[in-house]
């Protein structure tokens, strides 16, 4: 048995096929990892994602401490509630994991990957004690993310009035509180959405009211395709320890000003950079019948010197597309082998639907 | 709970096996199969006129999550692939068992009686 979420029996009961994900038990899909996908791409519905790690960061120290440890910059959160997303690296400049940072009221709040939380925990206590902040895994809170056009509308209709005006108002990476509540709008797959933030006591009775809403539950195989499509990395998959955030089409996350704040990771990201990169993330689009699965080679004539990180069937695209590591120089033609063939492949922008719309 | 037919035969690998009136014998994978693998994106036939050996890979299923391969229930040549299927693979999930992959003019139809019937398939399902 793995770890559960509160939500575990009402999974079960809503007709969820379980799966194993990093250790824990979690739905794959209610029934149709495709129609859920659909769902949340023309209407919405709700993911538990109560899996992922919670972290908060208090004390007078921490923003020096997040600014140490960080790729991005804690102190452009320009107001309370405001999110930015970011890396935690190694010396060597790999990513121990992504992340989302938001600052609250009192300090900040880290919201991690499944997978590393072990590591992550360790991470943060370990550089931690060299400054007067504290780091407090947030066991007892749930999230949820209601996700897809509708959702803010569908919400509307079971929450408070200051919520839903809490709801209304949310700009991309902006977050709230309200009571033991916190509301914010980040998201993994593309559209727009709300994640919510609660006591975990409190987390059956909400699900009940977003499903007697009309909030469909959507599975974790449609997380991935959705967040595939959007292009988000997947980490594990299109980043880890070994692989640099700068080849991994990260920049966003790493703040190089002010040139003065030393984080983890910096020595080495900037090594690299003034060795020159050589390799880059692209998106694939397969478009012959089949599937483009993580770990397939890629090669840009006739050398093979690529490979697939995330790999799947896009069902807003109908075609398989895929994010890839290949050389810096490779252009808009490319061939992945599937099964001892070599299938063409077009290469574009890692970067396939969002919200609602084809990009490639 | 998935269904299962009871006038066809299984393979241990989830395939089933219809003997047709002209003897032929058309070949699909089974309800249990299709709600394991998800929703079937791909669906990859052997060729027509091949010749397949019972047991032995003859083509592959690939549903959004993963790649599975197709065994052959039994040995004997290939005389028909539904073409269709492979153009709307999404019918294996709706109807398993009219989703039929391909016929085979069966080499030995002694195969078919040393398929699991019904009853046996339910066993190990």
């Amino acid at each position: 048995m793995g770890l559960r979420t509160p939500m575990y029996d009402m999974h079960l009961a809503l007709g969820a096929k379980m799966v194993d994900f990093n250790g824990w038990d979690m739905p794959l899909h209610f029934g149709s990892q495709v129609d859920e996908h659909h769902h949340v791409r023309n209407e919405c519905g709700v993911f538990d994602i109560s899996h992922m790690s919670i972290f908060d960061i208090q004390g007078e120290q921490a923003q020096a401490f997040l600014q140490y440890v960080l790729s991005n910059d804690v102190a452009l959160l320009a107001a309370i509630g405001h999110a930015q997303h970011s890396t935690l690296l190694n010396e060597q400049g790999g990513v121990i994991d992504d992340l989302m940072v938001f600052r609250m009221a009192t300090g900040y709040r880290i919201i991690c990957n499944a997978v590393t939380r072990e590591r992550v925990h360790a991470w943060l206590a370990q550089h931690a004690t060299a400054f007067a902040c504290s780091v407090t895994w947030r066991n007892d809170l749930s999230i949820f993310s209601i996700q897809g056009p509708l959702a803010r509308e569908r919400l509307a209709a079971i929450l408070s009035s200051t919520r839903t005006a809490l709801v209304q108002k949310l700009e991309h990476h902006q977050g709230a509180a309200d009571g033991e509540w916190f509301i914010s709008c980040t998201g993994y797959t593309g559209e727009d959405g709300i994640e919510i933030t609660l006591p975990a006591s409190q987390a059956i009775d909400f699900i009940n009211e977003l499903v007697g809403a009309g909030i469909s539950p959507i599975g974790i195989g449609a997380r991935d395709t959705l967040r595939l499509e959007a292009g988000f990395n997947l980490y594990g998959f299109d980043m880890n320890e070994q692989i640099s955030p700068l080849v991994a089409g990260m920049n966003n996350v790493i703040s190089w000003e002010p040139s003065s704040r030393n984080f983890i990771g910096r020595r080495a990201l900037q090594a690299q950079l003034d060795a020159g990169l050589n390799e880059k993330l692209v998106g694939l689009v397969l478009e012959e019948r089949g599937v483009l699965r993580a770990g397939q080679p890629v090669r840009i004539d006739n050398n093979t010197s690529g490979v697939i990180t995330s790999g799947s069937f896009s069902p807003t695209l109908g075609k398989a597309i895929a994010l890839a590591r290949v050389p810096m120089g490779t252009g808009e033609r490319a061939e992945v082998e599937i099964r001892h063939k070599w299938f063409p492949v077009r290469v574009v922008k890692p970067r396939f639907v969002r919200n609602g719309k084809i990009l490639i | 709970m998935s269904t299962i037919e009871a006038g066809l035969r299984y393979a241990e690998t989830h395939e089933w096996a219809r003997l047709e009136s002209d003897g032929t014998v058309s070949v699909g994978i089974t309800d249990h199969a299709q709600e394991a693998l998800g929703d079937v994106v791909y669906i990859e036939l052997p060729a027509l006129n091949s010749t397949l050996t019972a047991a032995q890979p003859v083509g592959v299923v690939e549903s959004v999550k993963a790649a599975s391969d197709i065994h052959a229930p039994l040995s004997g040549t290939v005389i028909a692939v539904n073409e269709g299927l492979t153009e709307a693979p999404e019918g294996v999930n709706t109807h398993p068992y009219q989703s039929w992959f391909y016929r085979i003019q069966p080499s030995n139809p002694d195969e078919l009686q040393q398929l699991l019937d019904a009853d046996g398939y339910k066993a190990i399902c």
